[in-house]
């Protein structure tokens, strides 16, 4: 609980109706989509404008409280769980999509934007923002940048940071700030807005952003490639790259991934096969035409079984619709489900999928694999019971030798689901020792007093904050 | 304020009778946060979410909070819609656990005792007996025709009544004589070819309040082809036992409507309501662990079936049916959606009425608020989620609203009235509907 005058002045501030400190509020953001972390926070705070964030940020900074930013907690790397107690602060409030500019192609929303609403209002208006992580019905913009999201269209299209143009930022000290602007081109200075992205709510807090959005395209098309043979598949992805041709989506599933996600949506997806390859093409008709020939092709002449297309828009959407339950259809087969998101060069795909196939029967663990393998970014799911000590350790030191792995075929430990909590001891393997100085010195010289989301990213050493008066 | 004692007692429950394996199944990806009515309409509150009533559950499980009168006020406000189920990836049977908590906190709650005789009555001495749910409806029906109403509404005794139940009131539709309602044939042959012989469960509240609508079903079953029993033994599903904490009487009843299908021979077992329906499919559920009866449920369970499910199997979408020209909409029955997976057939049935244009209302999958008695309990936000579905079925100018269950039928009704629309839109059941408009097209054949 937080000092009786403290939390006066902070209901002062937001209004009693955006003070919640009930055991069952506590409890209730204690925890996002990360198995295995879970930390009371002491309040939970919505501010409604950017200036009563600045004035709660100020009183924080002052007395030492921590704050962790939340949007729908969704995230995938512990980065929302409020580990250090402290204020969770909500950004429910600021839910509206302030401007849709056509003759510069940009949007401007509040954090609180459900990202499928932003979508769905610009696709309303023949505009196109591609970055769709698969928890995209129900995470948040905000969220998105913070940890730089990406989802199934990241191959062609980028992800979150390839969007971002600018941002309004409260800093640590209270400060507000804004980067970047309506520019195609801008070197003023360090590039702050990029830093911002994927800073994991480590530097401050995001209350407004500055998208870019491109034309949508015309057409699209879609089909799913049949494999008896893992490698085959995999092989069959970096035979399409290296052909020249970028897919909008190309995704991987495996056998067990993909009986469990049938067994939720129920639309007939293959579950004989040992893997399929979800493909999608999007562009003018006779572009996507081709390149859809040419990747059929491609998949049969790597030993694909068969590839079939799907023939109507309600068959596109459920096919990419199941993809996105993946990971969640996976907590079916067993209590736990933890999953990683090790990312390696496009070209070493069929090595990582090989690899994970081995470390898996050495640990003697169960690793279902599924992912955006067309930019290298596989997301080996490991089914577990948390419960079981003895399993999860095999688990543990499973999942450090596929990082040791990705790091080895000149990738990284995480693609698109951040470091957090749960990949902060393995983010040197990446970054190396001189790497984690600099950023800690970043960290240091904006928040001196560590108050933003402490104990994400980097490791803390100090104890749980007392109030100082 | 529940005492620490008593917490004490309700954790220890949960710890005994919640089944942690399926809380464990959450993995908390929050796929459902926005399928849930009440997360939506609390402005996003995790605490009125499936995702943190899963995670409040567990917590009192682990002894990581009491179960206070806040996680207590969570489940409350839960509609029980179940919305969160069909879009949950991870397949968690969130009905259950709700029911399971609901059940532990209310036999450990201290009941007044106006409230425990009210529940004994209901529960107990009413529901479970279809001759005193006739009694009661009579009452009732006495009420409506001896002019007692018309003297209630004008002297201004209703306004000690609170809003909800006020307009529920004039809502009511006018109950059946006493005499039919205890008359009902048990057996009706079908019209033309026979092709299934089915049973129909006529429902405690259907068959005495609703008593044209069940009637209406038999019909259109008989037209449809079907041979149809109606056996006397039978009672009331269970379901708002169920669901307000009596799951032991929801069992004995459950076990002796098991008794009155069993030996019919019915290819199926025909409901009309969403709610009881859905309850009605879960027997097998809710005596899993009773040796004598987990197999019998099972197969009671299985012949389950909608009204509008055997309608479009028996292809009587391919019928001629005919209204006066009207824009026609659909407000689905959660339960019957989510819990029956019933919802292609009644819109494939409406939209082939001639004479109306059928328009799909925006998230006609969402609760209306009625949810059993949730819109006189928890009228609140009852009304708040109504207020939502009426915008929406505002937006469709549709002149019929219609729905498939008891419940949501006299919300839409609610809704109505509330809107001040009485006379311009009207809400139906569908069977109702579906039967004017098969007689329209088939009277001078």
């Amino acid at each position: 609980m937080l000092d009786e005058h403290l939390k006066n002045t902070l209901i002062e501030i937001v209004g009693n109706e955006n003070y919640q400190d009930s055991k069952t509020s506590l409890l209730t953001y204690s925890y996002d989509a990360t198995p295995g972390f879970q930390s009371l926070p002491e309040a939970v705070i919505s501010p409604r404008n950017t200036s009563e964030v600045s004035q709660i940020v100020k009183l924080c900074n002052q007395h030492r409280i921590p704050i962790v930013p939340r949007g729908s907690g969704t995230n995938l790397s512990a980065g929302t769980t409020p580990l250090h107690g402290g204020i969770v602060l909500l950004m429910k409030h600021f839910n509206s999509i302030l401007e849709i500019d056509e003759e510069n192609l940009t949007v401007r929303a509040q954090p609180g934007v459900i990202t499928q609403t932003l979508i769905e209002a610009i696709e309303e208006k023949g505009l196109f923002y591609p970055p769709d992580p698969s928890s995209m019905k129900i995470s948040q913009i905000g969220g998105n940048i913070n940890e730089n999201s990406g989802g199934l269209r990241g191959l062609k299209y980028g992800v979150t940071r390839d969007y971002v143009l600018g941002l309004e930022v409260v800093l640590p000290n209270g400060e507000i700030i804004k980067t970047g602007g309506k520019l195609a081109k801008d070197v003023a200075g360090y590039d702050l807005t990029r830093l911002f992205v994927g800073s994991e709510g480590t530097l401050g807090i995001i209350t407004e952003a500055l998208l870019k959005l491109i034309p949508k395209p015309e057409t699209k098309q879609t089909i799913l490639a049949l494999y008896q043979n893992l490698e085959a598949a995999a092989k069959s992805v970096s035979a399409i790259i290296a052909n020249h041709i970028i897919p909008a989506t190309l995704e991987f599933l495996d056998q067990p991934t993909l009986k469990a996600v049938e067994d939720f949506a129920q639309i007939g997806l293959p579950t004989n096969v040992k893997a399929v390859l979800l493909i999608e093409q999007d562009g003018p008709e006779d572009i996507v035409k081709k390149d859809i020939e040419k990747i059929t092709k491609i998949c049969l002449a790597n030993n694909a079984i068969s590839v079939n297309s799907a023939n109507t828009e309600e068959e596109k959407e459920a096919l990419t619709a199941a993809r996105r339950a993946a990971l969640s259809a996976l907590a079916r087969l067993r209590p736990t489900t933890i999953l990683e998101d090790a990312t390696v060069p496009r070209s070493e795909i069929a090595n990582m999928v090989n690899a994970i196939q081995e470390i898996a029967k050495k640990y003697d663990v169960t690793i279902c694999t599924f992912g955006h393998a067309g930019d290298g970014n596989l997301h080996p799911t490991c089914l577990t019971d948390i419960r079981n000590q003895e399993e999860m350790s095999r688990v543990e030191k499973a999942f450090e030798e596929i990082f040791h792995k990705a790091i080895e075929l000149g990738g990284t430990i995480t693609g698109e689901h951040g470091v957090g909590a749960m990949k902060l001891p393995y983010l040197h393997l990446k970054v190396g020792e001189a790497g984690m100085d600099i950023m800690q010195n970043i960290k240091e010289a904006f928040d001196p007093n560590n108050i933003m989301n402490p104990g994400k990213m980097f490791p803390i050493e100090r104890k749980r904050v007392v109030v100082e008066e | 304020m529940t005492s620490t004692l008593k917490k004490d007692r309700i954790a220890e429950n949960f710890r005994e009778k919640m089944d942690y394996d399926e809380l464990l199944n959450c993995m908390r990806c929050g796929f459902c946060l926005p399928s849930c009515p009440t997360y939506i309409e609390s402005g996003m509150d995790e605490s009125q979410s499936p995702r943190g009533r899963i995670a409040l559950m567990k917590a009192v499980v682990d002894g990581e909070i009491e179960p206070d009168d806040d996680v207590k006020r969570s489940l409350d406000l839960c509609l029980g819609c179940r919305a969160c189920e069909p879009v949950c990836p991870s397949g968690v049977n969130y009905g259950h656990l709700l029911e399971q908590a609901r059940d532990i906190i209310y036999q450990n709650k201290k009941k007044s005792v106006g409230e425990k005789v009210v529940r004994g009555v209901v529960f107990k001495q009413l529901f479970p007996h279809q001759d005193r749910m006739i009694n009661a409806a009579s009452l009732l029906g006495f009420y409506q025709r001896s002019g007692l109403q018309k003297v209630a509404r004008y002297s201004g005794i209703m306004n000690f009544f609170p809003d909800t139940l006020r307009t529920m009131e004039k809502v009511l539709p006018t109950v059946p004589k006493r005499r039919s309602m205890k008359n009902r044939a048990e057996y009706m042959p079908a019209i033309g070819i026979q092709k299934k012989k089915v049973a129909f469960f006529s429902g405690c509240l259907m068959d005495t309040v609703f008593m044209k609508t069940n009637d209406a079903t038999i019909k259109l079953l008989q037209y449809a082809g079907c041979e149809i029993v109606i056996p006397k033994t039978q009672n009331c599903c269970g379901a708002l036992h169920g669901h307000s904490g009596e799951r032991e009487k929801a069992k004995e009843m459950a076990k002796r409507n098991i008794e009155a299908f069993e030996n019919i021979g019915a290819d199926y077992i025909i409901s009309n309501a969403g709610g009881c329906g859905a309850f009605l499919v879960d027997y097998n559920y809710l005596l899993k662990d009773d040796p004598v009866w987990s197999e019998r449920a099972l197969q009671f369970s299985k012949k389950i079936k909608d009204i509008s499910s055997i309608l479009v199997d028996l292809r009587f979408h391919k019928k001629e049916m005919k209204l006066e020209n009207q824009i026609v909409t659909y407000q689905d029955s959660c339960h019957l959606k989510n819990g029956q997976k019933t919802f292609m057939e009644p819109r494939v049935l409406l939209e082939s009425l001639q004479g109306i244009k059928y328009v799909e209302m925006k998230d006609a999958g969402r609760c209306c608020g009625s949810a059993g008695i949730y819109n006189i309990v928890e009228s609140e936000m009852s009304m708040q989620i109504l207020d939502y579905k009426m915008k929406q079925t505002k937006n469709t100018n549709a002149k019929t609203i219609v729905t498939a269950n008891p419940g949501c039928l006299l919300q839409m009704q609610l809704g109505i009235e509330r809107e001040g629309l009485t006379g311009k839109m009207q809400a139906v059941h569908i069977v109702d509907l579906l039967l004017e408009a098969y007689e329209n097209a088939n009277k001078t054949n």
